[in-house]
């Protein structure tokens, strides 16, 4: 029981880093209809930076939030000179786009930092608490704070400021938007920003798991996409919670499958997710909680 | 009872005068009808490029080095699996990012029915491709499901559960370490070295050059072939408009799974090529970044075009070489391996996802397009504009 709690505690905090990448993805799908490859590189090169920031005797958390900034940035520098060009054109297009960018910016990150093993400098490096029977460890924790508060910012973002509402609107029916006054190009280059500023945060939890810093992270980061598949492309409550099932699946098959199911082979828990993803979009086509698309002739 | 109404003949509009008198006709060919606008070869010119190609086909291994004929092998058996990919992404429309777990897939069947069963090129070539046909056909009904960046997703999860299944059944696959595959083999005679087998002087590259071109060439004709008939129209149909096809009686089940069922056919024969060429192969060969070569292929190439995969598998396997061998020369690559700094490695990479965002932000229709383009220059000269 106590393992299984130790692994249930492990599996949400890393469902938690998941929901946060996961994020980025629907904050784009939701505003531009885009989904984005490079999600994965942005979380990495946030990561890099914090890392970086983090070298030149700034303390961690103005690392992160310096780090949070410029990625904000680079989100939108990214939609302002590549993206825009491509309003209109089909989505196949621009999903590509987003895969050469993801290859351009890995391959940018090995070039600076090359592929050496790196510690991001978290305060709270490996320290764990003990919470009854079960200890945990404070990082794990700190993610899932994290991600509950992000959420949270993000939930009253799109509820209750002016922004948040045209981004919804954007969402809802581009034309429809641009017809009550709402800038919709401004909107996807929030959305593009947001996409960046929640990729930094990810970054840093995410390397706080494996407590290194490499290229591949970025590779680490695609375990999202069935997160974000699996609660519906366009929602946000549905990233979170598929964010947290893929990580305690994730978790779980890792712990449990060597010793209860040892056919199925090693390293089982990364198929685990996408079979899951698969699972449930054969019986839900667009994910748990995403929106039905109404074809209209 | 069933009303019958009366059929209109089945005419065609009479040929222009112009078209009787061969001398008039242009190089590229008068079109006076449906007939021509399909025909696979038009005019003297059409004819004079397939003469052309076949002489190319006996001329190339004789001139150029094996360093060439290896690239023109790789772009070879990619173009194949390229325009397998297209039909499914170009002429249909259902994007795909699995087309890499196919290749392996048919690479491990090669591998299993050639060594471990002993049994002939003819057997295993075919076979590979039918055992991707099925494996596709089985992925085909979620492409009826899902629309558009879902499937897209889940082609995705198919790659990594492909590797996983790579990695894990060793009987077949070797597991991490990969396994042998054999070289293509009817009886005595080893297509991979006619030397020892026909006693020609001629070396691995430029057998596999004369034994991997004509298989391209069919590949190539059976695509263009599937395309310019019916159920080419489909897949075009509901690319361009799924409602719409569906309405004027386009059976969007049997073309969609149809087309699954094609790709994945191309993509497991290209498979077994590729891992026959390379004689060992390991999962890592078939991941996402697999996946992702072959759509930029078709990117650069041209979307929806059988020539433009040839063409943008030649241009993606011979940038990467060309680089190589052009490092010594650059002045900022560094030749460390792990450190900081631009490597090889990391240029060609980079100039990959730059070919790929560039082609698709200026030059969309990818070289199919430049193709296009020039050709309409010249042709329209003096009066284009």
């Amino acid at each position: 029981m106590t393992d299984f709690l130790q692994l249930a505690i492990q599996g949400i905090a890393l469902g938690g880093v998941y929901a946060l990448i996961a994020l980025g993805f629907v904050i784009v799908y939701k505003a531009t209809e885009v989904i984005n490859f490079a999600q994965g590189e942005l979380v990495l090169l946030g990561a890099y930076l914090v890392y970086a920031f983090n070298q030149t005797a700034l303390p961690f958390a103005a690392s992160v939030a310096l780090a949070v900034l410029v990625m904000a940035g680079v989100g939108w520098g990214i939609e302002r000179t590549i993206l825009r060009r491509m309003i209109g054109k089909p989505t196949f297009a621009v999903v590509m786009i987003t895969i050469g960018l993801a290859i351009i910016i890995r391959q940018l990150v090995a070039a600076v930092w090359g592929f050496d093993d790196r510690l991001l400098g978290d305060p709270w490096a490996s320290s764990r608490v003990q919470l009854g029977d079960v200890g945990v460890n404070v990082s794990s924790l700190v993610t899932i704070a994290a991600a509950g508060a992000l959420v949270a910012l993000l939930f009253v973002f799109l509820r209750y400021t002016r922004a948040g509402i045209g981004m919804r609107a954007t969402a809802l029916d581009q034309e429809a938007a641009l017809a009550v006054g709402i800038p919709v190009q401004g909107v996807f280059a929030q959305a593009w920003m947001i996409a960046g500023a929640t990729a930094a945060i990810a970054g840093v939890f995410l390397t706080a798991f494996p407590a290194t810093l490499h290229p591949a992270v970025g590779f680490t980061a695609l375990r999202a996409f069935p997160a974000a598949i699996l609660g519906g492309l366009d929602s946000l409550g549905g990233a979170v919670l598929g964010g947290i099932v893929v990580g305690l699946v994730e978790v779980l098959v890792q712990g449990y499958q060597p010793q209860v199911a040892p056919w199925l082979g090693n390293n089982f828990h990364v198929a685990a997710a996408y079979l899951l993803m698969i699972g449930v979009l054969v019986v839900r086509p667009y994910g748990l909680f995403g929106t039905r698309e109404v074809e209209r002739v | 009872m069933t009303l019958r109404l009366p059929r209109p003949p089945a005419r065609r509009p009479a040929p222009s005068p112009l078209a009787a008198v061969p001398v008039l006709r242009r190089i590229d060919g008068l079109r006076t009808g449906y007939a021509d606008e399909l025909a696979l070869f038009r005019g003297v010119g059409g004819w004079a490029i397939v003469v052309g190609l076949a002489i190319l086909y006996v001329a190339t291994p004789l001139v150029i080095d094996d360093f060439w004929l290896s690239v023109l092998n790789f772009t070879a058996i990619a173009a194949v699996a390229a325009i397998g990919l297209n039909l499914l992404t170009g002429f249909t429309g259902q994007v795909s990012l699995g087309h890499a777990f196919f290749l392996g897939l048919g690479a491990y069947t090669a591998g299993y029915l050639g060594g471990d069963l002993k049994l002939p090129v003819l057997v295993w070539l075919p076979a590979a491709g039918f055992i991707g046909a099925a494996v596709g056909l089985l992925v085909g009904p979620f492409a009826l499901r899902l629309r558009g960046l879902y499937l897209a997703i889940v082609t995705l999860g198919l790659v990594f559960v492909g590797e996983h299944l790579f990695l894990n059944l060793r009987q077949i696959t070797g597991g991490p370490q990969g396994r042998a595959i054999t070289s293509p083999i009817v009886g005595d005679l080893n297509f991979a070295d006619l030397h020892t087998s026909l006693g020609l002087p001629l070396t691995r590259e430029q057998s596999f050059f004369l034994f991997v071109v004509p298989l391209l060439a069919l590949a190539a004709v059976a695509a263009k072939n599937i395309a310019r008939s019916r159920p080419g129209r489909a897949f075009q149909a509901i690319r361009d408009r799924e409602i719409a096809a569906a309405i004027i009686g386009v059976d969007r089940a049997q073309s969609k799974v149809g087309a699954f069922a094609v790709s994945s056919f191309y993509a497991a024969a290209a498979g077994a090529l590729y891992g026959s060429y390379l004689r060992h192969i390991t999962p890592g060969q078939f991941d996402l970044g697999g996946s992702i070569q072959y759509v930029a292929m078709i990117i650069v190439g041209g979307i929806g075009t059988v020539y433009g995969s040839i063409a943008g598998a030649f241009f993606v396997v011979l940038v990467p070489r060309v680089v190589e061998a052009l490092s010594p020369a650059i002045p900022f690559v560094s030749h460390s391996a792990a450190g900081a700094g631009i490597t090889v490695f990391v240029l060609n990479q980079l100039l990959f996802g730059f070919l790929i965002v560039l082609f698709l932000v200026f030059e969309p229709l990818g070289l199919a397009g430049v193709w296009a383009r020039v050709r309409t220059y010249v042709k329209t000269w003096p009066f284009s504009y």
